[in-house]
């Protein structure tokens, strides 16, 4: 049997590989795995803390370009003068002090899979065994024309990143004079946070209702109809906010301006005194250089038995940059629970074991619709090995029966225990 | 120490009563558990009105999960997740916290 050139050089290049990787494992030498945790939100923070749990003699080293994590789950309630930012805020410590994770306060900048490598913006390179990407989302404000120059973007706000946008958006609301227009524009799904849009008309609502009753809210959306909790949303909208919130679907936002805060959609323009723009959405950009983007030029597919790329060995993706399985929405508690089956399938995987082959994982998100009034979603989702892929279990997804308060006190403890789960 | 799950597991090809205990009864017991703690916080242990599971007895929590999954207990939430798990889950997830320190 001949082989080519290339095969030869090929299998010459294993063979070193492989020498390079004996010696490295001989027990003079004997090192701990490395594992990298890009992002720092529910999904690298959880995960960085869970390897360090369920696999001790694992290095683990988390990159965050932000010194404290802020919430985006309530964050809508600081629209309706309910919380501050400050509420929302956590720190990094305990990672570091109680779980001896290296945590880097830097940005990720580029990832060689090859030479299994993540370089920060400070010029350091980190060498890893497996790494962990929970990169988020990045916000497309460019496919918007009249948003592409920085002035426009102080004046047309997002505050879909929880932080200064969203004590922004908050002070152009309390400066709106009485009797006028916040219009919210709403992106084709999937974007973060499926019911976030509709929690936040309620939170401006609420706000109206109780402050600045001649105002109005006015939710122009690209889909077809509300995307979470429908009937809940739309009960709520008629019976406590009529003649406040007006829902408009099949609104796609096409452009802006923003000296005039008019939205321009396909028919008609919308003049609005305070104009928040949910923008399109896709996995952070970092994940797309690296070659992970396999589904409609946005999205990372996984394997859901350890949330490896399907394109890249070694590296596993979590959050709400990866392709969801049907039903699978893109959230902070379902980047948790990612985070943790991640977690298990790389602390066994370093260990020469195989993923967990049956892994079952769930979502629950609150969304306020009042000052204290509450309603949810839940789902469990499990493995299928034929579909390969996460299903929801059969009876067990649902919305609340209607708002209460008691779901609102579950929302804030809610809140405080996923905090902790991932940073406690 | 987790031979003989693995070995029974292997009788029951079709239909794992247990998700992932062919993998390992303690790697699988707190993937399980792992579940819960998003919102019932770190091994169990709630901050608000979420309750707290750890520490509860076994027997308390495995007939609470199986009241929830029949609609017969009251719930806001519970009734829908409990769906999601096999009685024999329930079983697991109840020893689990059981032996969890509330903190």
């Amino acid at each position: 049997m001949s082989l080519s050139r290339r095969q030869f050089l090929k299998q010459l290049s294993l063979a070193a590989a492989g020498a390079a990787a004996a010696s490295a494992r001989s027990p003079v030498f004997a090192a701990a795995p490395r594992v990298v945790v890009v992002g720092g939100g529910f999904g690298g923070a959880t995960a960085a803390k869970y390897i360090r749990l369920w696999a001790p003699d694992v290095h683990v080293t988390l990159v965050e370009r932000n010194r404290e994590f802020i919430s985006c789950p309530l964050s809508n309630r600081v629209l309706a003068d309910q919380m501050e930012l400050i509420d929302l805020t956590r720190g990094y410590g305990a990672l570091a002090g109680k779980y001896g994770i290296k945590v880097v306060y830097d940005e990720a900048v580029s990832i060689d899979p090859e030479k299994r490598e993540v370089v920060l913006d400070g010029g350091d390179a980190l060498p890893y065994d497996r790494l962990i990407l929970s990169p988020g989302v990045d916000l497309l404000l460019d496919e918007i024309p009249g948003l592409r120059d920085s002035a426009a973007r102080t004046r047309v706000l997002h505050a879909w990143k929880a932080g200064a946008q969203t004590a922004a958006l908050r002070r152009q609301l309390e400066d709106m004079a009485d009797g006028g227009v916040y219009a919210l524009t709403v992106p084709k799904a999937p974007y973060r946070c499926p019911p976030g849009p509709y929690e936040r008309a309620c939170q401006v609502a609420w706000y109206f209702k109780t402050q600045k009753p001649k105002s109005k809210v006015l939710i122009l959306d690209a889909n077809d109809k509300v995307q979470s909790k429908e009937a809940l949303f739309t009960k709520v909208w008629k019976e406590w906010y009529g003649g406040i919130v007006e829902y408009r679907p099949n609104s796609t936002l096409l452009d802006v301006d923003a000296k005039t805060l008019t939205a321009k959609l396909e028919f008609e323009d919308v003049k609005a005194d305070v104009l928040n723009v949910v923008p399109p959405q896709r996995a952070a950009k970092i994940a797309a250089d690296t070659g992970l983007i396999t589904a409609n030029n946005k999205w990372v597919g996984v394997d859901f038995l350890s949330y490896e790329s399907v394109a890249k060995k070694n590296i596993h993706v979590l959050g709400d940059a990866i392709v969801a399985a049907p039903a699978m929405p893109k959230s902070g508690h379902m980047a948790n629970q990612h985070a943790k089956v991640a977690a298990a399938a790389v602390a066994a995987l370093l260990q020469g074991d195989a993923p967990n082959p049956d892994p079952v994982i769930n979502n629950t998100c609150y969304s306020f619709v009042s000052d204290r009034q509450v309603i949810h979603v839940a789902s469990v989702h499990r493995y299928d090995s034929e579909k390969k892929t996460m299903v929801v279990a059969q009876g067990a997804s649902g919305v609340s029966a209607g708002p209460s308060e008691l779901e609102g006190s579950y929302a804030e403890s809610w809140a405080r225990n996923i905090w902790a789960d991932m940073l406690a | 120490m987790s031979h003989g799950f693995k070995i029974a597991s292997c009788t029951l090809p079709v239909l794992a009563l247990v998700a992932g205990l062919a993998w390992g009864e303690d790697q699988a017991a707190r993937s399980l558990a792992a579940n819960c703690t998003s919102c019932h916080g770190p091994n169990g242990s709630s901050t608000g009105a979420i309750p707290s599971i750890a520490g509860l007895e076994k027997a308390y929590i495995a007939t609470a999960l199986q009241e929830f999954k029949a609609g017969t207990r009251q719930a806001t939430v519970m009734h829908q997740h409990a769906k999601g798990y096999t009685d024999q889950e329930f079983d697991v997830l109840a020893d689990y916290f059981s032996r969890q320190k509330r903190q």
